[in-house]
């Protein structure tokens, strides 16, 4: 597929171009910023912060686990609360906000080469009423009752009994709250994305041309948009049920001795509502993933991704699909049980777009000219984990091989690896990839490499092992293990070197986020280019770009974004807003 | 060139984990050995491939890592591979696809001559109910649940009547004999879940879910819950025996019917399973007789 557009043919432009905004203070230039770079490093800094709080939330559950009863703090409400938001801030708060806002909001106006996000007021309104969402959450530890302990699905009836920490308490409506104050502000980022990519593309961007990472993120937002409405309605119905006394979800129930005044409503319909948004989420965190993957693959390994169109077709197969497998989730809900013929076959059909995705990267490796740079030892990573996790998937999408392993440590293996290590090593890979365009320095490599080596093999040792735990039939959920028939001395042991490399991996992180800050000044110099790529953030006239992207004149667009050493070229790539062929030309299959 | 080494070892111990790790499941205690053979099916093609993509991939970085004058090739798109790769993935899912369908069909296909048991879950114990003599367990309303009718059963129903209640006690359950488990909770969601036996299923207050299953062995099971119910979730424990159809109908023949426990009582109250075990001491026909007196 080989698109290059000859000089003299490039369309005129469609609409002349606006003055932008331009701060005229340090107040609207760092912090009210409408910049789209800037509230993009806003999100990240936030998203990151709040994750740390995550990983510690987990060094406290593994504590339990590995080491029961030695932790007198840790009582079982103590734990609930601990992976509740745990997982709810690892897969929303962190997760969904560094793709979408971090990256999305880095990463899209430069590489379709427009000057900023189409609204740039709104971008900003975003992050504030993101940050405002994440402050909410956080103040349910402080809050009477400290926050809630429902599981990150939020379960009713039991998210609003007395019998969940934070269930009659504060916790619940403030994690209701801040759920859906983020839902207003990823919307309004949301949109923003989508339009920018549709309307604000540079001359000769056709979206057959956008990189990768564009087509993940983009993807990614608009599933976003169409799934977080269901999880937005869910948490309206609870907040009702919890405050006013209605009965969404609420049957008739006895709690503890007491008839509750509810009656009629029925909790399998959160279930529903949940899932139809809990189930793309996982593509919502997946696809740009994928999208920066690849771009990292061709890029380091000196080659155009394999297969382009078919990446592209798959990304999007992936997020049609996505919207009707949200039932596997509840197998063994109680659900009518005939739904699993129906589900465990969209299901295992969505191995197939997906399964292509990863031969396609691995046959970029194939005759590449890899640079083990560390961007590429990440990406490699990720296949490992990201095959391993989703071939997992397939034992848990097969509805009669989900019966035993569902609600087991299988599944707590399986959607850590495949959602959780899988895409942060994605986004590690993207921070040592892009750091130099945001920075104008390197991170430094010998900090970099001890990174990725125990992340690595400490997420694969910790996580690989915890299948068999599931296997056996050990529940999640579980604060205490003991008393437990079928949990041997030896599963025992195993869990406690669980928690061991839990807290290495984590200690890797705090060498990290050193890194991140030290390089800040004593990172080397890095150019405008320092991995020679092709796509135009690296083509801008000033790194860090400046307000406005390209300098006067927004670049052009001649090729597509995989020109990696093409036979007859000098360089072994040629950038996006480079024109001429060269070589012997094929034409477009 | 570390990596090539670490990813070529990464599939080595994986496989020397799966073969030669303790960790695997319990012995099975009921007719779902298809699940664990769908399992073991999914353990050889999703570890192939496993194998297939890591090992290619190491061979990759290995053969062509960046060495001073290399070029990549150009080599945008195949689609003769491509195609193929498609039809050789769709074949591996048919193939994992197929037999577990095949198996979920008769998971959820409940045989005729399968017994009615009903489990009762709620924060955090379970208590059961077996039809009685009729074979008809008699409806439930959470509704009317109190400290004297800690299950639900409606009064009114002549079909309640002989339902026998365990409360918070051991459930016994005769071997060789397929059982259809119907699972009501009075509160919160809960799971039925016996590692032996495979299966499990959620239970929603409000609804009556189910599944089935027939015990091939006799001993002691555990019960666990399997579904998040609040704080004592991890303790919410019970204990299924499966005896010889002997040994189970002398324990059946001590259990209280729905009549018996609603009856005005000079001590204790149905709370109290320990009285209500202690004061029946009827054998299976006596029981019945008085049970056909009504």
């Amino acid at each position: 597929m080989v698109d290059v557009t000859p000089a003299d043919a490039v369309p005129p432009a469609e609409v002349a171009e606006m003055e932008l905004y331009h701060p005229h203070s340090w107040w609207t230039k760092y912090v009210f910023s409408q910049d789209a770079k800037v509230i993009a490093v806003q999100y990240s800094a936030t998203a990151t912060a709040i994750g740390l709080v995550a990983l510690m939330l987990s060094w406290l559950m593994r504590l339990q686990l590995g080491f029961p009863g030695t932790f007198d703090f840790i009582t079982p409400e103590a734990y609930y609360q601990f992976i509740t938001m745990h997982g709810m801030i690892m897969v929303i708060y962190l997760l969904t906000a560094l793709f979408l806002g971090g990256f999305g909001n880095y990463l899209i106006p430069l590489m379709v080469g427009a000057r900023d996000m189409v609204f740039p007021y709104v971008n900003m309104l975003s992050y504030w009423v993101y940050l405002l969402a994440v402050l909410v959450l956080v103040s349910s530890f402080f809050a009477p009752g400290g926050p809630t302990g429902a599981g990150w699905t939020l379960y009713p009836p039991q998210a609003i009994t007395s019998g969940t920490p934070g269930g009659q308490d504060w916790g619940i409506i403030l994690m209701l709250s801040s759920l859906i104050l983020f839902i207003i502000g990823f919307t309004m980022g949301g949109l923003n994305y989508v339009v920018t990519v549709l309307q604000g593309r540079t001359r000769g961007m056709t979206l057959m041309r956008l990189p990768l990472t564009v087509w993940g993120i983009f993807t990614a937002t608009v599933m976003a948009l169409l799934a977080f409405p269901a999880l937005f309605v869910a948490c309206v119905m609870m907040l009702l049920d919890r405050l006013l006394g209605t009965s969404f979800f609420m049957p008739a129930i006895v709690e503890m001795g007491q008839q509750l005044q509810h009656n009629g409503g029925s909790p399998i319909l959160f279930q529903h509502l949940f899932w139809f948004f809990g189930h793309p989420e996982v593509y919502i965190v997946a696809l740009p993933a994928f999208g920066i993957v690849s771009d990292l693959i061709s890029t380091h390994a000196r080659k155009n991704i394999f297969g382009y169109r078919m990446m592209v077709w798959a990304i999007i197969a992936i997020g049609a699909l996505s919207f009707v497998v949200w039932a596997h989730h509840m197998y063994v809900s109680g659900m009518n049980p005939y739904f699993g013929f129906f589900f465990a076959t969209t299901t295992l059909i969505i191995a197939v777009p997906t399964a292509i995705k990863v031969y396609n990267w691995v046959l970029t490796l194939w005759r590449g000219d890899i640079h083990l740079t560390i961007p590429m030892l990440f990406a490699l990573a990720f296949i490992v984990t990201f095959v391993n996790g989703g071939l997992t998937g397939l034992f848990l999408g097969n509805v009669v091989v989900d019966v035993p392993l569902s609600d087991t440590m299988f599944v707590v293996a399986h959607f850590h690896m495949v959602m959780g290590v899988a895409p942060i090593l994605v986004i590690f890979g993207a921070i040592y990839h892009w750091y130099p365009k945001v920075t104008g320095r390197m991170l430094n490599e010998t900090l970099g490499r001890f990174h990725f080596w125990v992340t690595f093999l400490g997420a694969y040792l910790i996580f690989f092992p915890m299948h068999y735990l599931g296997l056996m039939g050990i529940p999640r959920r579980y604060a205490e293990l003991t008393d437990m028939n079928i949990m041997t001395e030896s599963a025992h042991h195993l869990n406690s070197f669980i928690s061991i490399m839990a807290f290495i991996v984590g200690f890797a992180q705090m060498v990290f986020l050193f890194n991140l800050i030290w390089s800040i000044r004593h990172g080397r110099e890095a150019g405008g280019n320092p991995w020679r790529a092709t796509t135009l953030e690296w083509q801008t006239p000033e790194t860090p770009p400046a307000h406005g992207n390209f300098g006067k004149e927004l670049p052009i667009v001649y090729r597509w974004a995989y020109d990696y050493s093409v036979p007859g070229a000098k360089e072994d790539f040629i950038p996006q807003n480079v024109p001429g062929s060269f070589g012997p030309s094929r034409e477009p299959a | 060139m570390a990596i090539v080494l670490v990813l070529v070892l990464i599939v080595v111990g994986s496989v020397l984990f799966h073969l030669l790790s303790p960790w695997w499941w319990t012995p099975i205690a009921s007719n779902w050995d298809y699940i664990d053979n769908t399992i073991i099916i999914s353990f050889w093609i999703t570890g192939i491939v496993f194998a297939a993509v890591v090992l290619f991939m190491a061979y990759c970085v290995f053969r062509f890592r960046h060495r001073e004058g290399n070029r990549a090739a150009y080599e945008p798109e195949n689609k003769r591979l491509e195609s193929w790769l498609m039809i050789a993935t769709a074949a591996g899912v048919t193939a994992l696809l197929v037999p577990g369908l095949f198996v979920w069909s008769r998971f959820v296909n409940v045989p005729g001559d399968a017994a009615d048991i009903e489990v009762i879950g709620q924060q955090w114990q379970w208590s059961f109910r077996l039809p009685g003599k009729d074979g008809k367990l008699g409806t439930s309303d959470t509704r009317i649940v109190s400290a004297e009718n800690p299950l639900g059963i409606v009064p009114g129903d002549p079909n309640g009547q002989d339902d026998v209640v365990v409360e918070a006690a051991d459930l016994h359950l005769p071997v060789g004999k397929p059982v259809k488990v119907l699972l009501r909770s009075i509160d919160v969601l809960h799971d039925f879940y016996i590692p032996e036996f495979r299966a499990k299923m959620d239970m929603i207050p409000g609804s009556v879910t189910y599944f089935w299953f027939t015990p091939t062995r006799t001993g002691t099971f555990q019960v666990l819950c399997a579904e998040l119910c609040g704080q004592g979730h991890p303790l919410m424990h019970g204990v299924v025996m499966v005896d010889t159809e002997q040994d189970y109908l002398a324990w059946l023949g001590q259990q209280q019917t729905f009549a018996q426990l609603s009856a005005p009582k000079q001590t204790g109250s149905a709370n109290q399973p320990s009285e209500k075990t202690i004061a029946s001491s009827l054998d299976v026909a006596a029981k019945l007789e008085t049970l056909e007196a009504r």
